[in-house]
């Protein structure tokens, strides 16, 4: 198995067209947060034709609504939540610049259809890992729709943040090569 | 006739609430153990390594180990000479009320509808038996919605029979892929009816990691069932590998002559589990 890739958004068009699936990258610097709820708010306002609380061009998304910080804490346990239900909102995000989205589990065919368009990628990180992961982040900012507490979407700088490539730019998809190579009968 | 007082059962499920976010079993510890000796993919040790630092720095920290603390699931089982000053259902709603908020954990509880949360991860799901003796047996499996969205509940027809009843549990586990955080556990439940199907699936994953029923056909189906399901290649999130599962329990109960009942109920490997005696 290879080294780890070490990123930094915001990401250039090279940094994605380095990336393959299977590929383990280091994420360093800031990413935002967001769930169904806050995807939901976000498009609302790209209907409305209204900006957007923070720029997406280059930047990651993290799909991930933390436990609760205890007094002293940045932030709570911070593992990823399931990507599939952010579907219907990604391919609209990712059209505006959106580079990555980190999560677990698949995506629609629309939205590794959209990948490949607009070059971007998908990254999973390890599910249920989310207190190994709360140590990557080194700091938690609330920037938009506070009242949706675990929902709301905040501004994290990260070091070295553990994911892996699932979708390339290329077509590649770890959840099918992986599983093909290790399917027995 | 023994008194139980309700502030008591509410303290012991303020602490089982806490101690199951944030400290895993040691029956689910040693089996992510062994799985990272026995999986092939490195990709999958990886992933194995990093499931094992996590319930390590979870303990060590007193950190829920997964973001998703849960909807709180109980089981009861309350002895036939015990006397309540109250409400059990209230008791045990207070308990979640007061873990969640005092332990930091996640309120993951909402109207269906308008999805607005109600602030206290309550109501819990609870199930209640009357059973022998003058004490109170709780368990709480705090159960993540990224596994028990993947779940299944197929009414089958009797000539389907024990193929059937295979084919259905291995599709289940393929159709869920990365999405239940693999290595899993599969709660089976078999017979009943509609919603005792379910109920046997969901007490299936109480029981220790990979202690097999004490039904021997039940046992052989287990085996059988794991076997199958690491053959699909899925392994660890989903990545590839050889270790998709790391248990299959089946339950069973009579059912209809016309029905064939088969529930699937996933549990990720935050399998959070914990049980007290009053």
């Amino acid at each position: 198995m290879s080294e780890p890739k070490r990123i930094s958004p915001p990401l250039s068009e090279g940094d994605v067209e380095g990336l393959r699936a299977g590929d383990r990258v280091l994420i360093t610097g800031v990413l935002y947060t967001a769930r169904d709820a806050a995807h939901k708010r976000l498009i609302d306002l790209l209907d409305r034709g209204e900006e957007l609380p923070f720029d997406l061009k280059g930047q990651i998304i993290y799909y991930v609504g933390p436990t609760p910080p205890r007094p002293g804490e940045i932030i709570g346990s911070a593992g990823p939540t399931t990507s599939g239900r952010m579907d219907a909102y990604t391919p609209r995000l990712l059209e505006l610049g959106l580079k990555a989205t980190i999560g677990k589990g698949q995506r629609s065919d629309e939205v590794v259809e959209a990948m490949k368009r607009y070059k971007a990628v998908y990254l999973a990180a390890v599910g249920g890992a989310a207190a190994l992961i709360k140590k990557c982040i080194k700091k938690a900012e609330v920037i938009a729709y506070e009242d949706l507490g675990p929902e709301a979407i905040r501004r994290l700088e990260v070091e070295e943040f553990p994911a892996i490539v699932v979708n390339d730019i290329y077509g590649g998809d770890l959840f099918k090569s992986g599983v093909e190579e290790y399917r027995r009968g | 006739m023994r008194d139980i007082s309700t502030k008591e059962i509410t303290e012991v499920v303020k602490r089982l609430c806490r101690d199951a976010a944030c400290e895993l079993g040691e029956d689910v510890k040693a089996a992510l153990r062994a799985a990272l000796e026995r999986e092939e993919s490195p990709l999958g040790r990886d992933v194995l390594g990093q499931i094992i630092r996590n319930f390590e720095i979870a303990s060590a920290e007193e950190a829920p180990m997964c973001q998703d603390t849960g909807l709180a699931v109980f089981f009861v089982d309350v002895g036939r000479d015990v006397h309540m000053d109250g409400s059990l259902e209230d008791a045990i709603n207070e308990g979640v009320r007061q873990g969640y908020r005092e332990g930091y954990l996640r309120k993951s509880v909402c109207d269906p509808f308008t999805r607005e949360n109600t602030g206290d991860n309550t109501p819990a799901v609870i199930h209640t038996r009357v059973v022998e003796g003058d004490s109170i047996r709780i368990r709480v499996a705090p159960k993540g919605a990224g596994s028990e969205n993947m779940s299944r509940l197929a009414m089958l027809k009797p000539a389907e029979g024990l193929k059937g009843i295979k084919d259905f549990v291995v599709e289940t586990v393929g159709v869920a892929g990365g999405n239940p955080c693999p290595p899993i556990i599969v709660g089976v439940g078999i017979g009943g009816n509609f919603e005792w199907a379910a109920i046997l699936a969901k007490e299936a994953l109480l029981r220790p990691v990979g202690r097999p029923n004490p039904d021997e056909v039940l046992a052989s189906l287990e085996e059988d069932l794991l076997e199958e399901i690491n053959r699909l290649g899925i392994g660890p999130m989903g990545f590839g590998g050889t270790i998709t599962a790391l248990a299959v329990h089946v339950e069973a109960a009579p059912c209809h002559i016309a029905s064939l009942p088969v529930a699937v109920n996933i549990q990720c490997h935050a399998d959070r589990h914990k049980e007290a005696i009053i």
